[in-house]
């Protein structure tokens, strides 16, 4: 290994570093410098120091609102989003006939759920006289009023993502055919019955998967947009129930163009996402189950 | 060979095959109660996209008449007048102008991912491994706290109403994702052949040319499709840059359509829609298996 077979490899990742530093780090510190100062997009910014900062953290009503809103969209969707893609990989995780087909169906959602096109159809299917209404008239129960009622348009936005469970699934499920068959015969020959096998032997062997699947899940919904954005027309209606924090800053930042505070709106975001991230990986200390040098 | 067994050890056979009998028999309810659940689930997960596409060959009258998906009276009217959209290009239009923000995009990081990835995965260099923490952040960083930035510094370029932001970053492999799994991919991938050829005299292009990439093959299939899939489903980054409706993606024709054509025209809007998911589809169910195994190794989102 010379000194010139260093510079080859610098060649070949030459790219990246390019883009890192122009797409992504300058950007980053530079949003973080924004996030000071008072950006009308037409002249310079000027430096505020906190004063976004204090507006939004003890004044702005709408952003609070949106925040609470994105919490509840965060913390109801991750968590029911795992646990159905976790039930379905377990059991589609059998020498089942057709597994392939069932498998596939299950993840074209996944594939075609941020589309302009998937968010259009959840206008239709929950519309005041769309699909599931149809259905509920049908069966002889009052329409759900969904798009129009605080209570329920958040939860269509949260079934959105739900609905898209398909790629954590198959992740889920790679993680669960890898479990040797000797450690299920060995639970077995103990007497372990199934419910007793699943919570004591799979669900610890595949906590690193749930664990990644988990940090990605939440990072992701923390930033949807498209879906409430085309539903509502933006505007995250009814009475902001589905006013998540990207539209908030996607309005200031491009409707109003006030770039300094729509920053300032994003490191908020940023802050609460790498703590809650943080909080994940000091916690996995304690419930992440990685075998190492247990595996032969 | 024949064996006569005590009537004890008789009695014990006779329970152990009842027992086996027993298993199986659980054995075989377990596979229905799974079967039920998969195809229930499974069918309420899938409606709405056969409802979609039942609707889009319904009148107007009959879309909100039912919930079935077969249409009474079947019509191409929201297709053909869908297609024809409210603006002056028709959806034809649109759908080249996804192309043609997909074309390049796609080779631009396939060949980048590519090469990054080999850099990372088959040398050593200064900084390597502080460059390899900032793909994992990279990957796990929120984009909206970049995004503001980024459109400043693409205005300050002239790039606006452009496809030039949509397409650069990507060729610098700013989608941390694919060189991710690039990398997953070649570390499996064990090294004689390309120490082979670099002992024949082969340099490292001709060994990446000719030894790694038709190795690599299906993972950068997969990047690709990932990278199709992403971009036809992506909203946000052309909203923001292209302002002119004459370089609109389908993406933002089919919100504009819904802004224009909303009132009563279901029929074009559904049509629509199910047009712009199309190709998607048929490229998922024609190439699935890449998709399948480029998540299972590369851990890549949906």
């Amino acid at each position: 290994m010379g000194g010139e077979k260093q510079w080859v490899g610098l060649a070949y990742v030459a790219p990246y570093v390019i883009g890192l530093l122009v797409f992504t780090a300058i950007p980053f510190g530079a949003s973080f410098y924004l996030s000071f100062t008072d950006y009308p997009l037409l002249s310079a910014p000027i430096w505020v120091g906190l004063q976004n900062y204090i507006e939004l953290i003890f004044h702005d009503r709408t952003f609070h609102r949106a925040l609470q809103v994105t919490m509840t969209y965060v913390f109801i969707t991750v968590p029911l989003k795992l646990t159905f893609a976790l039930a379905i990989a377990y059991v589609l995780n059998y020498k089942l006939k057709f597994i392939g087909f069932f498998r596939t169906a299950y993840y074209v959602p996944s594939i075609l759920g941020g589309s302009v096109a998937i968010a259009v159809l959840w206008r239709y299917i929950f519309a005041d006289i769309g699909l599931v209404n149809m259905i509920i008239t049908g069966l002889g129960f009052e329409a759900i009023n969904f798009f129009g009622d605080p209570r329920y348009a958040l939860f269509t936005i949260t079934l959105l993502r739900v609905w898209q469970f398909g790629s954590a699934m198959v992740i889920f499920l790679a993680a669960l055919q890898s479990i040797p068959a000797h450690v299920y015969e060995a639970a077995a020959i103990d007497g372990a019955n199934k419910a007793q096998t699943f919570f004591f032997i799979t669900l610890p062997l595949i906590t690193p998967v749930i664990f990644f699947n988990l940090i990605l899940q939440m990072v992701e919904a923390f930033q949807e947009f498209n879906g409430p954005f085309i539903i509502t027309d933006g505007t995250g209606a009814p009475l902001r129930s589905t006013y998540l924090v990207p539209l908030y800053i996607y309005d200031k930042a491009f409707r109003q163009f006030d770039m300094g505070y729509a920053s300032a709106i994003a490191w908020i975001l940023f802050a609460i996402i790498m703590v809650l991230t943080l909080i994940a990986f000091w916690s996995s200390r304690h419930w992440v189950y990685y075998a190492g040098d247990k595996r032969s | 060979m024949t064996t006569t067994l005590s009537p004890d050890a008789a009695a014990a056979l006779e329970e152990a095959n009842a027992h086996n009998a027993r298993t199986r028999r659980n054995q075989k309810i377990s596979a229905v109660i799974r079967y039920v659940i998969l195809a229930i689930v499974g069918f309420i997960m899938l409606y709405p996209l056969i409802w979609l596409v039942g609707a889009s060959f319904k009148t107007n009258a009959e879309i909100f008449a039912s919930p079935g998906f077969i249409p009474q009276s079947p019509t191409t009217e929201g297709y053909e007048r869908g297609w024809d959209t409210s603006t002056r290009w028709n959806f034809g239009h649109f759908f080249l102008n996804t192309l043609w923000i997909l074309i390049p995009k796609t080779i631009g990081t396939a060949i980048s991912a590519t090469l990054v990835a080999y850099g990372f995965a088959r040398f050593d260099f200064p900084g390597k491994k502080i460059l390899f923490v900032t793909v994992i952040a990279t990957l796990l960083l929120p984009n909206v706290v970049t995004r503001i930035p980024q459109y400043l510094l693409f205005r300050d370029l002239g790039w606006l109403d452009t496809y030039l932001p949509l397409w650069v970053p990507s060729a610098l492999a700013g989608d941390a994702f694919f060189v991710f799994m690039l990398i997953q991919f070649l570390r499996a991938i064990p090294r004689d052949m390309e120490e082979a050829a670099r002992v024949d005299g082969a340099n490292t292009i001709q060994t990446l040319i000719f030894i790694v990439i038709p190795l690599l093959a299906p993972a950068i299939i997969s990047v690709c499709l990932f990278q199709f899939m992403w971009t036809m489903n992506d909203f946000l980054g052309p909203l923001i840059y292209i302002s002119s409706v004459e370089k609109y993606p389908v993406s933002l024709a089919l919100r504009l359509s819904l802004d224009v054509t909303e009132a009563f025209q279901w029929n074009q809007v559904l049509a629509m829609s199910a047009l712009t998911l199309a190709p998607s589809l048929i490229v998922f169910f024609v190439a699935q298996r890449y998709f399948i195994e480029g998540i299972s190794t590369g851990g890549v989102k949906g």
